[in-house]
């Protein structure tokens, strides 16, 4: 189980003074109140993922560590990949990385949606995904451009579900 | 920073109209940003589906994900016990 605590000191300092009560759901703000209840069952719904690990494709930009309060871009993932193409880049070294560098499905799990699918326990796999490198300290443009504009695409390829994984 | 990301991006996408659930590794941290719908898992940071290479434990955390989804007495905060 994962705690605070494991993280590394420096780390672990910041999580400890970083004020996550400051973007805490706001009654005065719908946005961070919203609830979709599901239209319809989950075998007739088309999933996407959306992972925080810092997955691209090699022939994408990588995602940049050095920005201070955290690069805040996104990368769009085709559904037709083989996940173990993606590379991974990540800021943090707060986690151990081999997990999913041995098998990407342990943050992005494409392969067992196409599973689902054989199954009919989901209805569509999305045709795009989305990857974010999760350390962000100032998420203000992840709240208000690049969030809106990966809802804006999924809602474009009519997404009923997403599944949402951190690292 | 994983974590509060997830859940400021899941929000977000609930607004848009889609329903989402999503996996936490830190339970504190989810409380405080409180996205519609999460699973908590009793695993170490980078392992969010459990275990690499272990396709039944991916696909019974991702079950259980999907199960919160029909719950609308938001924020939904559940374990998974494995």
């Amino acid at each position: 189980m994962a705690q605070i605590d494991d993280v590394e000191l420096t780390e672990r300092l910041f999580l400890k003074g970083y004020p996550f009560g400051k973007y805490s759901p706001r009654p005065n703000d719908p946005a961070s109140m919203a609830v979709t209840p599901l239209r319809k069952p989950l075998p007739a719904c088309t999933v996407a993922l959306v992972t925080t690990a810092g997955l691209s494709l090699p022939d994408q930009r990588p995602f940049d560590a050095t920005i201070r309060m955290g690069d805040t871009s996104f990368r769009e993932i085709p559904a037709t990949i083989s996940p173990q193409l993606l590379e991974m880049h990540q800021r943090s070294w707060a986690f151990d990385h081999t997990g999913v560098l041995r098998d990407r499905n342990l943050a992005f799990p494409l392969d067992r949606l196409r599973e689902m699918v054989e199954r009919g326990a989901i209805g569509a796999i999305a045709p795009h995904h989305y990857s974010f490198m999760g350390s962000v300290a100032g998420p203000r443009k992840l709240i208000h451009e690049t969030a809106p504009e990966v809802a804006r695409r999924l809602v474009a390829d009519a997404v009923d579900v997403v599944l949402l994984t951190p690292v | 920073m994983c974590n509060q990301s997830v859940g400021l991006i899941q929000r977000v996408i609930e607004y848009a109209g889609m329903s989402t659930v999503s996996i936490s590794l830190l339970r504190e941290i989810t409380e405080k940003i409180r996205p519609p719908r999460a699973l908590f898992v009793p695993y170490p940071l980078g392992y969010p589906l459990g275990e690499p290479n272990n396709a039944a434990l991916q696909t019974r955390i991702m079950q259980s994900a999907f199960a919160l989804l029909t719950r609308t007495d938001a924020p939904v905060l559940e374990s998974f016990h494995p």
